[in-house]
């Protein structure tokens, strides 16, 4: 079947349907570069109302197993690839990508050309994008673009609604989800901790009622101005000099917690072969990460953040930690899933901080 | 970290003569790395024998040594240059070799020269199976188990310590006979029994079976400040077993979820800072399908045939980046030479497919053993990139030049099932067709994956393309079905032939119905980042990425796969053609498939285009970039062979045009225009009939040279005298004549083989020099030792030579390079003329570097309209060097592929050369030697063994080696004839001598008590010839040089007589 992708700058691709139906409302459109890793990045909810064009050619070839996932379902808005692999083939294979799609209700677009689509991407940055099955729709569907803008509560959607307990007779951390990706839990998990996961949006005093000996503010998807809220019950936590890890998101809401700010890039990060530069070691450690938006680093001389990490391709800002509080925090994702593990070391350093009170 | 200042002079080891599983790969790493020390402001000494390369121009490095690899050459250039540090891991296991003895002899600490890139210890660590093992047991990584035994009781022991199934493989048998799978005590015990007996040293490994493993590599860098990145992840579709270089290679991974992925990236990245490696490193795993079971296979600590392809496969010039990093740059301070705006510390991403396809030389070896196993056969691979495995798949298929343009292969189409299956279970070269043949019988991928263990994922690929396959037919034939077909990689030809139309209307079809390729860019970084790479491919895409120039450019159509007899010089032609055209403000545009050479370095043209050399796949890019022409004569056979296509579909050949091409390689236009010009030509014909064959034979006169039109083994070709020889030939040698397989009849010029390169420009031939052979006519020129300045010939030999050239490059109307073989009658001095070839040959590299000449240079500006006059050349023999021979001796990889017949005859066999430069003749003949690994030892043993025919040439031989001091094993006939005539000979007995009690020729061979073999064929009877053919075998597998010309033999001999002292008493008078 026929369906058609419209984009925010007029250009229409026309490619076949698979997965599920289309959506009504517009989806921000962005590419993955990762060559592993599809199950991750779609159950990813960072991706949440996002369109993800994989650059590699081939996707679903090891279809979708049981274990690989990110989310206990798939929040993001469509799968864009050239090549769909019908006929998966791995040990661990349960179904096909477009079956795991058609039963999340996820659309899919195939047999386009990527790589024209993501160059685009390239040049006009992210866009407003929309999927249509028929061409008379298609007028309609740029009205919808033209008409709509980005919604403002990416997190509320996919954070969990209540608050649950992971115990274990370890560490007590408290995980501040805002969509949080299940490998950054299993990473504390594995560590021995006790986790309590609360929505990213509960209030200063009940994450204190919890008397964590450490705090995660996970990653998410959308705005990071948009959770004011928790910007500033992040930045009364700052204070209480209990050890705080941000990832991704949580990142982003640590800077803007300590009145630093925050911009949206053109097209983001988003694979597994970005290259950090640790400035303490001065070692490149090759990341997974998937942003749209990044700090400023002029807005951070003035904080109590200084850098630690650096993109070494584009120089924008990939970690800070604090000079005054046991608080750090990175633009890219240690608990990888998907991509490479080079950042697993910070893990280590949370769990040194939370047992010795350690500044970074 | 900063680039080191304390270190000016670098020497860099290469890699020698070609041999299989050491090629063209290293010229291209080697190249890259020498043009990187170079811009980084160090003065690059090279050392390498091979003359047929780019890296050994000198171009590439500041002071090139064309010096045999042996230790003692090594240390005189280290003397004489006093580098301040040495490059040892960019000439392949040749180089790391050196480089390790080098540092044994101690010569590196006298004169201080340090060891850049990946340590000594490093090295070593890598190398040796047992220190790897230990390291790899320290860190906790797996190998597979193995033990070496000698009983059946120690076999089993080990079984019960790997746990089965276990694979036996016995030492040093043929073809690996003896060996296989036990899955218990029971099957251990029998094939343990058969192993021990079978191996000459009653020894067998017990290995644990990793049969059914997926193999996946990594190329992996690491600087000095611990910074590690994976550049490529590859797949084989082949599972273990088949060696990676036999493989069918695709990149990315595409079974692997990324948790299998990281998994293998993470102990890749932990072996190499392990090893501490500084520079580019491969780490082969073994993954089980079923589990995240796996174990580590092999690493190489350097630059290898892996890294070229992932160089060329992702973009990232993995032997450049190693060059800087051994200087002392880390990878974060290394610019992206692709995308200049980011950093070479980073992963590449691709967005396409990539298959690599080897080459395999059984087309000229028919009798050989075509089972693929553990070693290396292939000579070269093809590679090509599509947006879908099938499209790369078909790509990399008709890059082969296999005659095969599809999944459809004439040569299986007609098998039985079981004899299909029976491809699949002998892991045959041609599996991929059976495979495909036996699907389109209907036979279940699922049965296929059970013979093969190939992943389905990859067989449900070749069931795709089948399928596509089988739709094929007029009916079917509309612009959307075209349009799939097309973009699964089904070729015009392929097509053209199933529709049973001209494929010209097929093209028409679909440019009518806008089905036409565009082109994408290899970027590293599947469009991250804005790069300005001239890399393309072709794919059945929307967007099309490739610009065409607006400035005059000119597509250079380049080699494809090495082969044999198409080798690397053709390479080093057409990167000299592409360096000209842009001196001389051209665009310079290169097609070609080769992963492993210079030309496909992006950075060598202007402009790329990475596809299949057919004239479908040229046309497309001629189509889009509208060049002024085409050159088809730099790019071998290969490119030649496309000159009437294109000319067919209005594209301008530049340089000899078609007509020209035609009049040489058609052999009645060729006999009839020399006919016209009076240059003599052996007179010759082909026979269809054995009365046929009589006649001929008759009314050309005796002797003649009679061979089969396919060549079977080594026993073709003979020299006949008379028509008793000839009867005896036609009766034992030919099985079969007809009308399919002529045998063809020339006359035999007893004499000197002479072979020349010339430049014409359609008025003037310039001749850089003349070239004489060491063997004579019979034996291919690529096998023969060449030596220039030639030896032997008079003046008059030599003007009538040079006379010939002019009129041919006249009279043929040449312009650009070509190459006559000539034969000078023995007693007449009378010159024939055996060939002409219209385009770059073998030896132009050869001929360039010794007459210090820059024939692809000069030929190119010819081909462009700059007069040879107006260069300043004229018609005529360039004045000899007279200070220097050259001598370039065959190097054979003979001992990687079983089975094949060894004796030097009219089929080309020998995969690479070495150069031998020095001021005398005989010294220059040593350093020939020595490059291809032949030992000149003062004193030593001979085994003879020749036939009756040849037993008088053999006894001025045998007696020279006699005088020298060489101890001579002889077998019975040749033994008695040598006693006879006086000398003392040890007898040997044959394998197939039963009855005496003398030592057994293999024996003697296998234990290395003779350094030389000489031997010559019997074409009489069976018995002998089965046990020549085993004596030669023996004799390369065993690395003992074996020689079937008696003209090699005596060359040897002028060399050693040269090295050693003579005895005689005094004379009384």
């Amino acid at each position: 079947m026929t369906r058609y992708l419209l984009l925010e700058d007029g250009s229409i691709f026309e490619g076949e349907s698979f997965g599920g139906k289309v959506k009504k409302e517009i989806s921000e459109i962005v590419f993955n570069t990762g060559l592993t890793g599809y199950q991750e990045v779609i159950s990813d909810p960072s991706y949440f109302n996002q369109m993800v064009v994989f650059t590699n050619p081939m996707i679903g070839n090891y279809g979708i197993n049981r274990d690989d996932f990110e989310a206990i379902k798939p929040y993001m808005d469509g799968v864009i690839c050239n090549n769909l692999e019908d006929y998966p083939s791995n040990f661990r294979s349960q179904l096909s990508l477009d079956e795991f799609l058609k039963r999340n209700d996820i659309p899919g677009l195939k047999n386009i050309d990527t790589r024209m689509l993501v160059l685009k991407i390239r040049e006009h940055g992210s866009m407003k994008a929309i999927f249509v099955d028929n061409k008379e729709d298609i007028q309609h569907g740029f009205e919808i673009i033209k008409n709509s803008s980005y919604r403002h509560d990416h997190t509320l959607q996919v954070m969990t609604k209540r608050t649950y307990e992971i115990p274990s007779l370890g560490k007590r951390v408290v995980v501040m989800d805002f969509g949080c990706k299940l490998n950054i839990v299993q990473s504390l998990v594995k560590r021995g901790c006790s986790l309590i996961v609360v929505p990213g949006n509960t209030s200063y005093e009940e994450i204190l009622s919890y008397s964590p000996d450490g705090i995660l503010i996970s990653n998410g998807p959308g705005d990071p101005k948009d959770n004011k809220e928790a910007i500033d019950n992040i930045a009364k936590l700052i204070e209480t000099d209990i050890p705080i890890f941000g990832i991704c998101l949580g990142h982003q809401l640590i800077c803007l917690a300590s009145k630093a700010d925050t911009y949206k890039m053109k097209f983001g990060h988003r694979g597994a072969n970005q290259p950090v530069v640790d400035l303490e070691t001065g070692r490149t450690l090759i990341t997974s990460q998937n942003h749209s938006y990044a700090v400023n680093e002029s807005s951070l001389k003035d904080t109590d953040l200084e850098v630690s990490f650096i993109n070494l391709n584009d120089k924008t800002i990939e970690g800070v930690k604090s000079k005054k509080y046991p608080v750090f925090s990175v633009q890219f994702h240690p608990e990888a899933a998907a991509g490479p593990h080079d950042a697993n070391i910070l893990w280590e350093k949370f769990m040194k901080m939370i047992d010795n009170k350690e500044r970074y | 970290m900063a680039k080191r200042t304390d270190i000016k002079k670098i020497m860099v080891i290469g890699s020698g003569p070609i041999v299989i599983g050491q090629a063209a790969e290293f010229d291209y790493s080697g190249t890259q790395a020498c043009l990187a020390l170079k811009n980084e402001g160090y003065q690059v000494v090279l050392i390498n024998s091979n003359p047929a390369t780019i890296m050994t121009d000198t171009l590439i490095a500041d002071k090139v040594y064309l010096e045999p690899l042996t230790l003692e050459a090594a240390k005189r250039v280290i003397y004489k240059e006093r580098p301040d540090a040495i490059l040892g891991t960019l000439g392949g296991q040749t180089g790391l070799n050196l480089t390790v003895e080098l540092a044994k002899s101690g010569i590196l600490k006298q004169f201080n020269v340090e060891i850049l890139g990946t340590s000594l210890e490093a090295i070593n660590k890598a190398s040796d199976r047992e220190l790897f093992k230990e390291l790899m047991n320290k860190i906790d990584e797996p190998m597979a188990e193995s033990f070496e035994i000698e009983t059946i009781q120690e076999a089993i022991s080990a079984a019960n310590k790997i746990g089965y199934p276990v694979v036996v493989r016995p030492f040093y048998t043929l073809g690996g006979t003896g060996g296989g799978f036990a899955k218990n005590d029971q099957e251990l015990t029998e094939i343990a029994k058969s192993g021990i007996s079978v191996s000459p040293i009653h020894k067998c490994l017990v290995e644990k079976s990793l049969s059914g493993y997926k193999e996946i590599e990594y190329e992996v860098m690491r600087d000095n400040k611990d910074n590690a990145i994976v550049v490529c992840g590859m797949e084989n579709v082949d599972p273990v077993g088949i060696h990676t270089g036999d493989s069918i290679v695709v990149a990315p991974l595409q079974t692997l979820t990324d948790r299998e992925n990281q998994m293998l990236r993470d102990v890749s990245l932990k072996i190499i800072r392990a090893l501490k490696i500084c520079g580019g490193c491969n780490v082969q795993f073994a993954l089980d399908p079923k589990s995240f079971k796996y174990y580590i296979i092999e690493v190489n600590p350097r630059v290898s045939r892996s890294s070229a392809l992932a160089s060329k496969a992702t973009g990232y010039p993995i032997a450049e980046i190693s060059a800087k990093l051994a200087v002392g740059l880390t990878l974060d301070e290394i610019i992206n030479p692709i995308t200049k705006v980011s950093y070479s510390c980073f992963e590449p991403s691709i967005d396409y497919v990539v298959i690599k396809y080897p080459r395999f030389p059984f087309d000229k070896f028919p009798l050989a053993d075509r089972r693929l196993t553990t070693q290396m056969k292939a000579t070269g691979e093809v590679m090509a990139i599509g947006t879908n495995f099938e499209e790369a798949f078909l790509k990399a298929v008709r890059s082969l030049e296999n005659k095969v343009d599809s999944l459809e292969l004439d040569e299986v189409k007609n098998l039985t099932i079981p004899e299909l299956e029976k491809y699949l279970t002998d892991k045959d070269y041609q599996q991929m067709f059976a495979i495909a043949e036996l699907i389109k019988r209907g036979i279940d991928i699922k049965h296929i994956h059970e013979l093969t263990m190939i992943d389905i994922f990859f067989l449900q690929k070749i069931e795709h393309i089948v399928k596509l396959q089988n739709q094929v037919n007029k009916d079917n034939l509309n612009p959307t079905n075209l349009k799939i077909w097309k973009k699964y990689g089904l070729s015009d030809s392929y097509l053209a032939r199933k529709l049973n139309i001209d494929q010209l209307k097929i093209e028409k079809y679909r440019k009518d119905n806008k089905i036409v390729p565009v082109y994408k860019m290899v970027d590293t970084c599947s469009g991250e980042f804005e790069s300005k790479t001239p890399y393309y491919y072709s794919t059945y895409q929307v967007e099309n990425e490739s610009k065409p120039f607006n400035e005059k450019s000119i597509i250079v159509l380049g080699s494809g796969p090495i082969r044999i007899g198409q080798g690397v010089e053709f390479d080093y032609a057409t990167v000299h053609c592409i360096l000209t055209l842009k001196e001389a403000k051209y665009k310079a545009i290169v097609i070609n498939n080769n992963p492993e050479t210079v030309s496909t370095d992006f950075a060598i043209s202007d402009k790329l285009y990475f596809e299949p050399l057919t004239i479908e796949d040229v046309m497309h890019v001629v189509e889009l970039e509208k060049p002024l022409g085409v050159i088809v004569q730099f790019g071998g056979q290969t490119a030649i062979n496309l000159a009437d296509e294109l000319v067919k579909r209005g594209v301008k050949i530049l340089g000899s045009d078609l007509d020209a091409i035609d009049d040489a390689s058609n052999r009645d236009r060729f006999e009839k225009l020399m006919e016209k010009i009076e240059i003599p030509t052996p007179k010759g014909a082909s026979a269809f009939t054995y009365d046929q064959a009589r006649q001929i034979a008759n009314k050309i006169g005796f002797p003649c040279v009679i061979r089969p039109s396919y060549v079977l083994g080594g026993r073709a070709m003979q020299i006949v005298s008379n028509n008793e020889e000839l009867e005896l030939y036609m009766q034992t040698a030919i099985k079969e004549i007809s009308h399919n397989s002529p045998v063809l009849i020339d006359k035999y010029i007893l004499g000197k083989e002479v072979e020349i390169d010339a430049i014409s420009d359609g008025k003037d031939v310039y001749i850089p020099g003349i070239m004489s052979q060491v063997e004579k006519a019979g034996v291919h020129s690529g096998d023969s030792t060449s030596i220039y300045p030639p030896s032997g010939l008079s003046q008059k030999v030599k003007d009538t030579i040079v006379n010939y050239t002019i009129k041919i490059g006249r009279e043929f109307r040449l312009i650009g390079l070509f190459n006559i073989q000539f034969d000078v009658e023995k007693d007449t001095d009378k010159v024939y003329v055996i060939e002409v070839n219209p385009r770059s040959s073998r030896t132009i590299p050869y001929l360039s570097k010794a007459t210090n000449t820059r024939m692809c240079k000069i030929a190119t500006l010819a081909i462009l309209g700059n007069s040879l006059a107006k260069q300043g050349y004229k018609s005529g023999l360039k004045e000899e060097i007279k200070d220097k021979y050259f001598v370039k001796h065959p190097s054979f990889s003979f001992s990687k592929i079983r089975s094949v017949d060894t004796t030097l005859g009219p089929e080309m066999k020998s995969t690479g050369e070495s150069l031998g430069v020095d001021t005398s003749l005989n010294k220059a003949m040593a350093k020939a030697f020595l490059g291809t690994g032949v030992s000149l030892p003062l004193s030593s043993n001979v085994l003879i063994t020749v036939a009756d025919k040849d037993k008088s040439e053999v006894l001025e031989i045998a007696k020279r080696f006699f005088n020298i001091g060489y101890g001579i094993y002889a077998t019975k006939g040749t033994a008695k004839f040598l006693k006879e005539n006086g000398l003392i000979v040890s007898d040997a007995r044959k394998v197939s001598d039963t009855s005496s009690n003398n030592v057994d020729v293999l024996e003697l061979i296998r234990t290395k008590k003779v350094t030389y073999v000489v031997n010559t064929q019997f074409f009489e009877d069976d018995t002998s010839s089965k046990d020549g053919f085993l004596i030669r075998r023996v004799a390369w597998e065993n690395g003992i040089f074996c020689m079937t010309c008696l003209d090699t033999v005596n060359a040897l001999l002028d060399v050693l007589e040269e090295k050693s002292y003579s005895i005689s008493p005094l004379k009384e008078d």
